[in-house]
């Protein structure tokens, strides 16, 4: 048995999760097409979630911060989004790729800068007071969501609202019998920059370095002369913006979107941080594929199941490793 | 001369007062030894030192300036460096980010670089392993190499021998001696041998005071002072 998991370990650990769950599911399906087609989603869904999930486990792993109000910051970079690509209806229809295109850069940058601003003040107001203190922060958090979601009313009223798609993102390409959608394309390559921008960041930069000696113990960090409180600031605005963008993003896929996005995602969001393990930004781009893969995959071979497929995933993981897949070295 | 001044320094941890007015100068240069019984106030002092608990009241002067109340970040600024008893290594991170992370520019000042590596031979075997991956010696020396890859004027340093093996902790004790060839070392230790062949200062602190300080010369010497203050029988 040791011998097998040092094997496994060799191989990819686990890391061939993923592969594991595709080669299964591809058993099960039996139909070639139609597991290319969910894997597509799959991978294009676990790219989204990563991105709403990569901030809160920094933020998490590194503030020790329970932040339920980080699905606020989904909803809003969602809504927000949704305006400037209403607004910039013309461009999201027009028969031009750069119309189009600069249409997404606005609509992506609006929700990046709203997700700075908001994350710096729910960081400054909110989230300072009640540091060490899990159930102030739980009250609080929750609260500021519940506030948050009647501002987006507020705003942008109960009914639900289309999302306008730009052009170019539209239909699918056919490879053979697949069907891929241009915009799960997109999301999963956007996801993908993403990951790669954040681990050159944490793994090639004395900022990297901090975020992750600081994931691991604060008050060293502080010890060796750096100023953590400052650092906190900072991840909590880019988590924050993070989460905007995912937003964005799971606007366009869903389409239509009501002020309940965000309370709905951050279920999908915490249970990716707890599979990957707190902090750990590979653990949570492994804990959020999986999470898209299985949604997928069950849904289409079991949907009665859809709903709890998550969960019994969790629970899975979690019976076989308490602290998640890759959590950051405590 | 004086380095660094604790004056009637009081600290409370939750509701519990530890400290109840720790007085004493540390002076430059050399290791000065912390000793008591468990709970006595040893490590307390070290981190009020460090502003990781604030003495309230009594102040912390060190090179002749208040840093009472200063952010652990400023105070680590000012040349003092912290070894925490649990070592405080970054068990993710590489033997060569962990000492890269201590140093001010983000670089390493290769001459001193050279002078941990003949100290700690086994930090550069394991420079690209990660940390946690050390063993306990390994760790120790680490934090200490991490302590001093940058000069520091004062190095705080908790109960550094806990658990290791007596070729290490001798290996330790030749270290500290070199280190404070160029600083000073404030060291808490529970070991009264390991103690007493380094240390060229001493004090005891009882139930959150200073019991006594003097020389260690003095103290090695005197086995019913010892018994009365650390319940050493000789």
């Amino acid at each position: 048995m040791e011998n097998l998991s040092n094997i496994l370990g060799r191989m990819g650990g686990v890391y061939l999760l993923p592969a594991g769950l595709a080669l299964g599911a591809f058993v099960l399906i039996g139909a070639p097409a139609s597991w290319a087609t969910l894997t597509i989603a799959g991978l294009s869904m676990g790219m989204m979630v990563f991105l709403m999930a990569s901030g809160l486990s920094l933020i998490f792993g590194l503030m020790d911060v329970l932040n339920f109000g980080h699905s606020a910051f989904i909803s809003f970079g969602a809504f927000v989004a949704a305006t400037v690509l209403s607004l910039l209806g013309g461009w999201v229809g027009a028969d031009s790729v750069f119309l189009n295109s600069m249409a997404l850069v606005f609509a992506l940058l609006a929700a990046v800068s709203f997700g700075l601003a908001a994350g710096w003040f729910f960081e400054s107001v909110i989230i300072r007071p009640v540091y060490h203190d899990h159930l102030r922060q739980i009250l609080i958090t929750m609260g500021a969501l519940i506030v948050s979601e009647q501002i987006i009313l507020a705003l942008w009223g109960g009914t639900p609202i289309t999302v306008l798609r730009p052009h170019f993102l539209e239909g699918a390409i056919i490879l053979g019998n697949v069907s891929v959608e241009i915009y799960r394309l997109f999301a999963f390559g956007l996801g993908l920059v993403a990951f790669i921008g954040l681990y050159l960041v944490l793994n090639r930069s004395r900022i990297g370095l901090l975020v992750r000696a600081g994931v691991e113990n604060r008050e060293m960090v502080e010890a060796l002369g750096f100023r953590i409180d400052r650092l906190f600031i900072g991840v909590f605005m880019v988590g924050s913006a993070l989460a905007a963008v995912g937003g964005a993003m799971w606007a366009g896929y869903e389409t239509l979107i009501t002020p309940a996005l965000g309370g709905e995602m951050m279920i999908v969001v915490f249970i990716v941080v707890i599979i990957g393990g707190l902090g750990s930004i590979k653990g949570t781009l492994l804990g959020a594929i999986m999470v898209g893969l299985t949604a997928n995959y069950v849904g289409f071979l079991a949907p009665k199941l859809a709903l709890a497929s998550n969960m019994i995933l969790m629970t899975i993981i979690l019976l076989w490793r308490p602290n998640g897949l890759r959590p950051a070295v405590k | 001369m004086t380095l660094l001044s604790l004056n009637n320094m009081k600290t409370d941890i939750g509701q519990y007062a530890v400290l109840h007015g720790v007085t004493l100068d540390i002076p430059e240069g050399g290791v000065f030894v912390l000793l008591g019984r468990n709970g006595a106030g040893k490590t307390t002092t070290l981190r009020s030192i460090m502003g990781l608990w604030n003495p309230t009241p009594g102040s912390v002067t060190f090179r002749g300036a208040d840093i009472t109340g200063l952010h652990t970040a400023d105070i680590a600024r000012k040349g003092i460096a912290y070894v925490p008893e649990n070592m405080g290594i970054f068990g993710g991170l590489t033997v060569e980010e962990n000492l890269i992370l201590a140093t001010d520019k983000g670089r390493f000042d290769q001459p001193r670089l050279k002078r941990i590596y003949a100290l700690f031979p086994a930090l550069e075997q394991f420079w690209t392993k990660q940390a946690w991956s050390l063993s306990g010696g390994q760790k120790q020396m680490l934090a200490v190499a991490r302590a001093i890859i940058e000069p520091r004027a004062l190095i705080l340093i908790d109960e550094p021998t806990k658990g290791l093996a007596p070729s290490i902790v001798a290996a330790m004790a030749e270290a500290f001696r070199e280190i404070s060839q160029s600083a000073t070392i404030l060291l808490v230790e529970q070991n009264f041998h390991f103690a007493k062949s380094i240390g060229r200062d001493m004090a005891v602190i009882d139930d959150g005071l200073v019991a006594h300080a003097g020389p260690m010369a003095d103290f090695a010497a005197d086995t019913e002072l010892q018994e009365r203050l650390l319940s050493l029988s000789a």
